[in-house]
């Protein structure tokens, strides 16, 4: 079949990729003027001792080695220990990452569902109050930072209704579910944990609303620039002079089509989003990936920080594979 | 007359732009029986898709019918609502476009395009309805077989025609318009498609419509010709008659700029272009471009008014 051939070529040309990413980020951090041991051990070690930890996290070879080794290390699965916590990146990243993850999921989900049906609307009643609803609607979620939207909804919400929960993954008198995947809500559901689900849903509903509220606006264009552009096709045309009734031309012969370049811009934005959750993630003290970068780039912890891009880069480059196979599903012309 | 199939009455179709208003059909009125076939014929941008759009009620905004009836079978089509309207399109009248390919929905199988009008006329599945689908297709000489799972983009341009002809002709209506189904083809297609067409809609005995701006065309395959001109009907009249008894200066004009096998001389086109719609000419649309023009052209508009048996034109020399 041709698309396992796509797929292997896809994979291939990603490898390619991410060599690039590591290379370019292994010079970037190593350029930069600063001292890792200096800041691991504060500024008046002895020498010895600062010989020593050189020694002891490799920075004493010549900068090729240096990175020759970190390639063999990322070849087995191995992205260095780090400087900060002293464990393996990589278990590093296998706990935070779920955190990102399920948060993305959940506003990405959120903004996949408002966006298309806004765009729909915008587009079906095309210059009527509900276009100019939506689009007013998808503009102040872009326009409003997120920091910010996030706080508000905290002081509403929490602060001043009580009706949701402020910070934190779980309340602190909940039992937390066993660790499987290491995302509360699936591993809760897995475990039957229900006081845990429970628990979890409510406090991530905040913190994926502000996510996906922001990334609303842009599903909501496109999809809307789409539709109106199908809407006008011949075919539509011609499924209206079949007799179609009006749902079936938008749901079943217009969105199909509509949706294909609306595929590629959930993609973007979901990489988006599980790339820059921090600040979601700092307002509401959530224990994910992007914090956990962005306190390595402040402790200068190198392996740390470039473990966290290359495995940013490669789940954006899969998120990109996947969106391609999506393509392939909804427009038969791909697949040729 | 009680065949009368379809009657359009002072048809107006506006389409509003930023320029103005386009009046793209202006008191349009015309008759056709059953089991005729009336060929609409005219330049681009005289309002012949417009009025076979308009009969289909598929003027969208900016365009709007601001007057006049289409009765079809005693009901006047611009009173009905979306709900009835539905009821009509597809099973009791149909179309097929000028472009096939992409007036096919690309990301559907042939077979479910089709199956999807069987189903609705006769009240079943779409998967039940495949049935019948291969017999459409094997009525247009297609592979059912094949030609059920391609998607349109592999299908060609006279294949994918052939896949309308059969979807349109797949429920048997009543009335079908063809808008200019050949003109996206190549010549030989072309002659394939028409006799198709023809061969089977004598079968069925449908009321055809067929819109072209390619008078030999309508000449072999319409009982009746229909000219326009700039959103009006200029002349209306069986195809025997109109070719060998042109009463319109517009009609003989045309038919002079037939380019004919063996003739040496200069083609004669009519000279001028198609007035601009949003501001036509006064009185008769044809006026500045007509040899004949008399003072009461540029003032009073004629009427379409039989000038002998059957034969109807619109022009102030004939009274």
């Amino acid at each position: 079949m041709k698309l396992g051939n796509y797929i292997i070529k896809r994979s291939l040309l990603m490898l390619l990729v991410m060599f690039g990413v590591v290379a370019i980020v292994f010079a970037i951090v190593h350029v930069i003027p600063a001292d890792p041991v200096g800041a691991l051990l504060g500024g008046n070690a002895p020498p010895a001792v600062v010989d020593r930890m050189k020694e002891q996290l490799g920075l004493n070879k010549p900068l090729f080695i240096q990175f020759i080794d970190y390639i063999w290390g990322v070849i087995h699965g191995n992205l260095g220990n780090s400087i900060q916590s002293g464990r393996p990146v990589v278990q590093d990243i296998m706990e935070y990452f779920p955190v990102t993850l399920q948060l993305s999921i959940v506003a990405i989900f959120i903004s996949i569902i408002l966006g298309i049906f806004l765009g729909i609307f915008s587009a079906v009643y095309r210059n009527k109050w509900i276009d100019h609803f939506s689009r007013i609607f998808s503009i102040l979620g872009v326009s409003m930072p997120v920091f910010w939207t996030g706080l508000i909804l905290l002081l509403v919400f929490y602060y001043i209704l009580g009706w949701l929960p402020g910070t934190g993954q779980l309340s602190l008198f909940v039992i937390p579910p066993e660790r499987i995947t290491g995302m509360i809500l699936v591993d809760s559901l897995l475990t039957g944990n229900w006081e845990a689900f429970w628990n979890g849903l409510r406090h991530i509903i905040l913190p994926a609303a502000v996510l996906g509220y922001a990334a609303t606006a842009s599903i909501a264009r496109i999809t809307r620039a789409s539709m109106l552009d199908v809407l006008t096709q011949d075919y539509i045309r011609t499924a209206k002079a079949k007799g179609m009734s009006k749902k079936v031309v938008i749901y079943r012969h217009a969105l199909k089509n509509a949706l294909i370049p609306v595929v590629t811009i959930i993609g973007l934005t979901f990489g988006g989003l599980l790339e820059g959750a921090v600040l979601t993630e700092t307002v509401f003290g959530l224990p994910g990936l992007g914090r956990y970068i962005v306190n390595a780039l402040l402790n200068l912890d190198y392996p740390a920080i470039m473990g966290g891009t290359l495995f940013i880069a490669l789940i954006y480059s899969l998120v990109n594979l996947s969106v391609d196979l999506i393509y392939a599903m909804l427009d038969p012309r791909m697949r040729a | 007359m009680n065949d009368v199939l379809l009657e359009v009455k002072n048809l107006r179709v506006v389409f509003h732009t930023y320029r103005g208003i386009v009046q793209a059909l202006d008191d349009v009125s015309f008759t056709i029986h059953r089991n005729e076939r009336v060929g609409i014929i005219g330049e681009t941008g005289c309002g012949k898709s417009v009025t076979s759009l308009a009969i289909m009620r598929l003027i969208e905004p900016p365009g709007e019918i601001v007057n006049g009836e289409i009765i079809f079978e005693g009901k006047d089509l611009v009173k009905l609502n979306e709900n009835s309207l539905n009821t009509i399109r597809g099973k009791e009248i149909s179309m097929i476009f000028q472009e096939p390919l992409s007036s096919l929905n690309p990301v559907m199988k042939v077979g479910f395009q089709i199956g999807e009008s069987i189903s609705k006329v006769k009240n079943i599945s779409i998967k039940a309805s495949q049935k019948f689908v291969r017999d459409a297709l094997k009525a247009v000489d297609l592979d059912p077989e094949r030609v059920v799972n391609l998607y349109p983009s592999e299908l060609s341009g006279g294949m994918a025609q052939r896949v309308m002809i059969s979807m349109a002709l797949s429920t048997n209506p009543k009335l079908m318009i063809a808008d200019e189904p050949t003109s996206a083809l190549d010549v030989t297609i072309q002659a394939q498609i028409m006799n198709l067409l023809d061969e089977l809609v004598s079968k069925m005995k449908n009321t055809v419509i067929l819109i072209t701006h390619d008078l030999g065309v309508a000449a072999q395959f319409c009982d009746k010709i229909l000219i326009m001109y700039a959103g009006t009907i200029v002349e209306f009249a069986e195809t025997k008659e109109l070719f060998e008894n042109p009463l319109h200066p517009y009609t003989k004009g045309l038919l002079k700029a037939i380019p004919k096998v063996g003739n040496k001389n200069k083609i004669v086109g009519i000279p001028g272009s198609v007035p601009d719609l949003v501001n036509p000419p006064r009185g008769c649309r044809f006026h500045p471009r007509c040899p004949f023009a008399m003072e009461i052209c540029k003032i009073e508009k004629p009427t379409l008014k039989t000038e002998s048996q059957d034969h109807l034109v619109s022009c102030h020399l004939y009274r």
